[in-house]
Parts: C-alpha cells; structure tokens; sequence
C-alpha cells in the first residue's frame, strides 16, 4: 500500500503498467468555467477509487472525460499502460470503460431487457432482434448480481431505485475493465445499497477497478480503497482511505473544518398546521393520519416504496388522495392541484429532481423563480429585477456555483440543482415546507447549511416536513419521526424515543 | 479556497454581459443570403436586389401574412406543442370575415341585408372564428388527452372543409374601403409588427410568457411549481387561433378576395420559421425575434428566386434545403458554444 502512495505522490509522466487508468494534467473548461485544472488522476485494478469534493468541483466533468463524453482541452488519457484517446462513449465502451451516470439516463418505454441491451441486442439468422436470447441473457446478468426485476417489463413502471439497479446492470453487463459510478446511490435504499456493494465486491475479486463518486461519508470508509479529492476544479490530493478520518476527509474536502453537522435547535412548538385524517388513495396508502405543528421538523423514514412520497405529493395535490380529509389551520382544505397546495401556504420538494422538478432548457433565474412569480407580478408583468435580487441573495446563501442567473441549469453541477430547487421553495414563503430528500447529492459543507437553514426556518415558525432515507439526517433533525411501512403509518417517534433501531423495525414492518 | 468556490461567478458574469444575443447568427444567414441574392442580381440581371423598394414590400407583405401565424406557432411549439391546422383556419376566418365585408347593394353577396357593415364586424368575426378554432384545439388537447399533432391535423382537414362549405366553393369579393384598407400600402407590415412586438413582450415580461416556457420545458414540474398547465395551453392554442384569423382578415383584404384555398402550406412556413428562428420543436425554447427573423429568411429566398427567375418547382427543393442547413448550423453553433 505505501509503496503505491509514494509513487502517487512523485513524479507522474512515468507509466506504470501497475495501473488500470491513468489521467495525466487534463484540463476542461466551459463558458465562463474552468471545471478542470490539470488534473491527474491514477486508478490501481481491483481498488474501490472514491472521488469527493464539492457540488461543483469537478468530479463528474473528469469522469465524463474518462468516459468519453467530453473531451478534455488538454491533457493525457492511459488505459492499462497503453496512451488512449476518447472520441465517444462507444469507445470509452469499445477499450472496457463504463459509466453509470448521476441521472438516470434509461428509456421509460422499453423493457429492462432492451434498456440493458440498447443496440447491442442479440440477433438471430435474419438479422432480427431475437428477444428470446435476450431476455435469457438478462435473466443470467440480473441472476449474477442477485438482482430481482423482471427482465420483460417496462423499465418506467420501476421504482427510481430498481431502475437504479438496472443501470448498474446495464453498466456491468459491457464487462468492462473500468467502472465510473456517480451517485449510485443517491436514489437509492439501505437495502440497494448492501446489494450495490456486494456487486461491487464481486467486480473487485473480478480484478476490475472502480471509480466511485459520492457524497456520503460512511460508504466510503466501507467500500473505498483510495480515495482523491477534488476541489474547484484542483485535484487536491489521493489517498488511502486509512490514512483519512472523517474530520480529515472533510477538511481535505471543504478546506475548513466543519463544526457542527445537525444544527438542530430545540424551538417552541406551535398550534397544529396541517392535520391529515385517514387518508387514502387506492393501492398506493391508506389510512394515513399525522399532524405537523408550527415549528416542528415532522421526520419522515420508510423503505423505498413504503409510500411516504405518494402520501407527501398527494396532500401537494400532484394526486390527490380519494379519501380522508386534510385540514389547514382547522380548516378543511380541498387541494386537487399543486396550485391549490401552494396557494394556501404549501410546498414541495419533489423526490426526483428530473422528472418534477428541474426545467433543464431555462435558466438558474427561470427555475428559481418560477413558483413565485405570483408574488411579484404587476398586473401580469414580472417585476423582473425584483426577483433577481431575492434569487442573487439565494445563490449567496446557498452558496450555488453558477456563472449568473442566467445560466442554463442543465450547465450546473448535480448538487447545484438541488440548491435551486430548494431556493425555488424558500423563495416561496410556504407555511408548511415538505422536503422530499432535501440534501440528495447535496455536499457535506452544503448539506450543513441547508440543515441550519431548516432549522432556521422552523424557529421562523414553518411547518417542515422532511423526507429522507438517509436515518441520521431524520434522527438528527427531527422533533418526531413518523415511520412509513407498506402504505400505511407504521408509528409515529418522539425525539427522545427515535433511534435507529426502532426506526428499522418499523420502517420493515416488525 | 471556500471564498474562491462561491464567489467565482464574479469574473463570468461579466464576460456574459457581452454576450451576443442568441439571434446574432440567423441574423448574420438571412444577411448572407441577402446578398448572395444581391450578388447573383448584378450577374444575372444586371440590377440590384435589395434596392428595389417594389419587390422588398412585396416580400415584406407576404412575410407578415406567414409572420402573424408564425408568431402564434412559436408560442405553441415553446409551450411543447404544435399547430397543423393555422393555414386553413387562416382560409376560414378569410371566407367567414370577408362575407361581413361585403358593399352595400351588391346582389351577389353572401348576405346581401347586411352590405357596408363597419368595419369592425368582420375584423371581430374572422378574429372569432380564430378564436373558436385555437380554443376547440386547446380544451380536446387539454382536456382528452390527445396530441397536438392529431388535433390540429384534424383541425386542418375540417377547417379548410368548412371554409369551402361556407360558400360551396365560391370566392367573396367586393368589399368595403375600409376593409380594403386594412390590406393596403404597408398596413400588414405594421400590423405584423405590432403583434410580433406585443407577444414578444408578453414571451418575455409576463408571468403568462414564464408559464408557457416551463410548461414546454417540463409539463410535470411546471405542475409541481402551482402553474395550471390545462388553462395556459388553452390560452395558447387560442391566442395561436386569433392569430390566425387575423392572417386571414389580412390575407382577404389584400387580395380584395376572400377563397376557400387561401393559405396554402402557411402551416408549415409559419412552423418553419419559427425552427429556423431557434425555436425548439422538444419546447421550453424560442423567441419571437428569432421567428421574425426566420419569417425573413423564408421571404428573402422566395423573392430573391423570384427575382432571379428560378423555376418555382427549383425554389421548393432549395427552400426545403435551406431550413434544414439553417437548422443544422445551429445546431452546430450551438455545440460548439459549449
Ligand atoms: N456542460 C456544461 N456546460 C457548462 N458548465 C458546465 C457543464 N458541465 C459542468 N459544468 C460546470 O463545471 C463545474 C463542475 O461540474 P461537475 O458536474 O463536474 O461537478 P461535480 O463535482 O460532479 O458536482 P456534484 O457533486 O454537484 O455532482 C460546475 O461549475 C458546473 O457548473
Ligand atoms: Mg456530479
């Protein structure tokens, strides 16, 4: 081991055949960004490589280089010892390197099996697809891996997590040498996640390296070997991960250290402002009854599929629930549109920030601004330079890294959209604020701010309701913790009496 | 380190001020274009293209009839959708306005009790009828669910049906001076622009214009964000409607006739400008300088073959080249942006 961090650490235009991949001073700008800066990078076979750093520091712009997809303004590529030069994804997959992307990128109206196998499918006699060989082929890969979907169904009737699994799927499946994975597990359960890292396990036996982006500290002490870190666009500095500790790692990461991670304040809780009755909507949940009050951080935890976000965009109105009654201030409140919610006070952080959330062609402003434009509108016209100054003051708080507001959104980092998408509600006012994994693909510098901003929010008074599978962020955040369990309530914790353990139990149903 | 992180927007800003504007580049082709036609003028006939006040407002006129149309597709196609059916709504609500537009004691009129109306009362009917048929497109595509693309197919088929049926096929003719009006001098051109103008600003400023981009950029997540997608696509579709009728009022007075096969394909020249234009056809893009400046586009090459005298069968194999190059080097351009 330390004889591999010395060669690290010297000179780097030697080529050691010693490792699967190696980057060497490239460099990527666009517009108005300098996302790299002569960043050199050396991936060891059959390690776990994990990337940290910032939202925005670069590390899916490096990987998308690795991968073929963009192509780096200068610098040099080696695959296994050997110079490469990357035109494409077809060729990043040609010579054995594969990526699974931090969106999704998979085809709703195909089946797993054609997703897996989009353009490479078997073919019979004819020249036609024969799609008896390949849902075989599916079922003998997703049987490898242990992974339990239906090779024949549409991949849009799966949930975010399986579809997660299936791009895993899919990118084992080029049998490639080199694995890049960005937030793999940013959409997914505890339960994926023990899976993943079996698989990942497998693949590292298999002598394959591994390139692992995340933001969560406790997967990388498990699974990383190396670990590098990248800060505004600098590669700061590679490692083993037993030479790092948590505060290390972090201070590596932010450049400062970082105090206090749940900033949670004990703030007076107010009257009650939404109280929900036995709600239900057809095999989706039913009987679903809680309160939130002023001031209060309602937790919300269940498995994936438990129902907590179907419950959460239904009291929103994005399907409104059959049954039940949802009262607002003691008053009973019909809401059959998000328009509705929001008007009486509400809003929502939606779970899948792609599918609900972002408006990828408009700009950081547009997307910011959208939900309250009511708010500052003159007899139909925007007060434009209004809503500039309130969103310029959100990307100083948020500390989103953006050229300007009027950068297309699509340009942002992961986890600069998810800062927009939060100042979208903030900007809002809302009475009561569901968040839907508020901190998904978040950074730990920001997940803290935003954590002190909800916090900040409830001693404002809002009504939070926060969604999350991450358990420490719900049992470090919460005032009570309601525990979801196949469409139904399973329990409802008070601070005192939420811990991990009961908060499992529940979640599975025990 | 940090501070670098956060604050590095500052010098990019800046540089972005000096952007140049988006349409900067379809500006610069319908120059080129211009003056190759200007060029090929001095070798061919020996006379300048672009000085030639005549034939300009003669382009320029038919520009603003595409022009008005393609304002409203633009609208539609930001919003995620599509219009099919503009062209013969535009030969509907010509048939149906110029009826009302008849002279007193003309004993061939459609109604012949209600000669020399003002003028406003056919304006108002071929605007209605617009109306009628963009808000019948919008509420079956809102409300039942089905895709722009069929409904305004439908619509097309109807519309121009109708209009034939309105007269059995007879062209209306005869009208009043200040209906004539309307299609004299430049008076489509300004009508044009003030339109363009006006729905420029709503595009830009309203929060109406903000909801049809969301809208078009992602219909779920403009939902989720408190926009009532179902009544701004109605509002669209109608708004695209009176547009509409407005071209065939406009059309009708110019050529002191109003016939069942007026506006012919304007469908798809109004849909074509916009793409040239910049205006994306997945939604959630364009802008209406961008479609004027198509509109122009379109115009110069028609006149400038004209002008040169090229075969009419020759010009529709080059135009239909020329919107697909236009649209390529966009494309282009813009990948090479980024
Ligand atoms: N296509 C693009 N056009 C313009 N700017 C881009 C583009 N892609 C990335 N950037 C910019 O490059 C920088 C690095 O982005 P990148 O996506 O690599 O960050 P990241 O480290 O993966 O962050 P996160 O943790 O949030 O996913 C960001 O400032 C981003 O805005
Ligand atoms: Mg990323």
């Amino acid at each position: 081991m330390s004889k591999v961090q010395q060669q690290e650490n010297s000179s780097v235009s030697q080529q050691d055949a010693e490792y699967m991949f190696v980057a060497e001073r490239v460099s990527k700008s666009f517009p108005g960004v300098q996302a790299l800066n002569k960043v050199s990078l050396k991936i060891r076979p059959g390690m776990v490589h994990a990337l940290m750093g910032e939202n925005g520091a670069g590390k899916s712009t490096m990987m998308k280089i690795v991968a073929g997809i963009y192509i780096p303004n200068e610098g040099q590529l080696y695959f296994k010892g050997q110079p490469i030069v990357l035109k494409s994804p077809r060729d990043a997959l040609g010579k054995g390197i594969a990526m699974i992307h931090q969106e999704l990128n998979l085809l709703a109206y195909m089946t797993v099996a054609e997703n897996i196998w989009i353009g490479r499918e078997p073919r019979n006699m004819l020249g036609l697809i024969d799609h008896g060989q390949l849902f075989a082929q599916t079922h003998a890969l997703l049987s490898k891996l242990g992974i339990d979907i239906d090779p024949e169904v549409e991949l849009g009737s799966l949930s975010i997590a399986n579809r997660q699994m299936v791009e895993i799927a899919k990118a084992v499946s080029f049998n490639s040498d080199l694995l890049i994975m960005d937030e793999p597990t940013s959409a997914i359960t505890e339960k994926e996640v023990e899976h993943l890292f079996r698989i990942i396990a497998q693949l590292k036996a298999e002598g394959k390296a591994i390139i692992y982006i995340t933001h969560k500290m406790d997967e990388v002490f498990q699974i990383a070997d190396d670990i590098s870190i990248f800060r505004d666009g600098h590669h700061i500095v590679t490692k083993t991960a037993s030479e790092f500790d948590h505060n290390s790692l972090i201070t590596a990461m932010v450049g400062r250290e970082l105090s206090q991670v749940f900033p949670k304040e004990d703030v007076p809780i107010g009257d009650i402002a939404l109280s929900v009755k036995n709600l239900g909507l057809k095999g989706v949940f039913n009987d679903v009854s809680f309160d939130v009050h002023y001031g209060e951080i309602l937790g919300v935890a269940g498995l994936m599929g438990s129902g907590r976000t179907e419950v959460m965009e239904s009291l929103f109105g994005i399907n409104p629930a059959k049954e039940g009654e949802i009262r607002f201030d003691g008053r009973q409140l019909k809401i059959k549109s998000p328009a509705d919610a929001i008007r009486s006070g509400m809003a929502l952080l939606t779970e899948d920030r792609k599918k609900t959330g972002l408006f990828l062609s408009l700009s950081v402003g547009e997307n910011m601004q959208i939900a309250s434009l009511p708010d500052h509108c003159n007899m139909g016209f925007v007060k434009q330079s209004e809503v500039d100054e309130l969103c310029h003051q959100m990307v100083g708080k948020l500390k989103v890294k953006t050229p300007g507001l009027d950068e297309i959104i699509e340009n942002l980092s992961g986890g600069n959209q998810q800062k927009v998408l939060i100042a979208r509600w903030l900007l809002n006012h809302p009475k009561v604020l569901i968040l839907d994994e508020p901190t998904r693909g978040v950074d730990v510098g920001a997940k803290a701010e935003i954590h002190k901003l909800i916090t900040q929010l409830a001693k404002q008074g809002v009504a939070i309701i926060m969604i999350s599978s991450e358990l420490p962020e719900v049992l470090g955040m919460s005032d009570r913790v309601m525990v979801m369990h196949e469409g139904k309530v399973g329990g409802i914790l008070s601070r005192a009496e939420a811990t991990q353990e009961r908060i499992l139990a529940l979640a599975s149903g025990m | 380190m940090n501070q670098t992180t956060t604050v590095a927007s500052l010098p990019a800003t800046k540089k972005r001020k000096f952007k140049l504007p988006q349409e900067f580049s379809i500006l610069l082709v319908l120059i080129g274009i211009a003056l190759i036609f200007e060029v090929l003028g001095w070798v061919k006939r020996d006379q300048s293209f672009l000085y030639n006040p005549q034939g300009l407002l003669i382009m320029i006129l038919q520009v603003s009839e595409i022009g008005l149309i393609a304002v409203g597709v633009t609208m539609i196609i930001i919003a995620g959708g599509i219009d099919l059916a503009s062209g013969s709504v535009v030969a509907l609500s010509a048939m149906v306005a110029s009826s009302f537009a008849q002279v007193v004691g003309y004993d061939r009129a459609i109604f012949p009790s209600l000669g020399g109306l003002p003028v406003i009362i056919p304006v108002l009917m071929g605007l209605l009828i617009g109306a009628i048929t963009g808000f019948i497109n919008g509420a079956v595509i809102v409300k039942m669910r089905v895709p722009a693309f069929i409904v305004t197919l439908g619509m097309m088929v109807s519309a121009r049906g109708l209009a034939r049926y309105y007269t059995g096929g007879q062209p209306v003719s005869m009208f009043t001076d200040d209906y004539l009006w309307i299609g004299s001098g430049s008076n489509p051109v300004i009508i044009f622009l003030a339109v363009a103008l006006f729905f420029h600003i709503v595009l830009r400023y309203t929060r109406f214009g903000k909801s049809i981009y969301a809208i078009g950029g992602n219909v779920q997540a403009a939902r989720v964000s408190g926009i009532n997608v179902g009544k701004n696509l109605i509002a669209v579709y109608t708004i695209a409607g009176v547009l509409s009728g407005l071209a065939g009022v406009v059309v009708s007075a110019r050529a002191q006739t109003g016939q069942s096969g007026m506006g012919m394909g304007y469908e798809l020249d109004a849909i074509a400008a916009a793409v040239i234009g910049g205006t994306s056809l997945a939604g959630g893009v364009g802008r209406i300088t961008g479609t004027v400046i198509g509109a122009l586009i379109l115009g110069v090459i028609s006149s400038g073959f004209t002008f040169l005298g090229i075969d009419s069968y020759l010009q529709e194999i080059v135009k239909g080249l020329i919107i697909v190059i236009a649209v390529v080097a966009d494309q282009f351009r813009k990948k090479r942006a980024s």
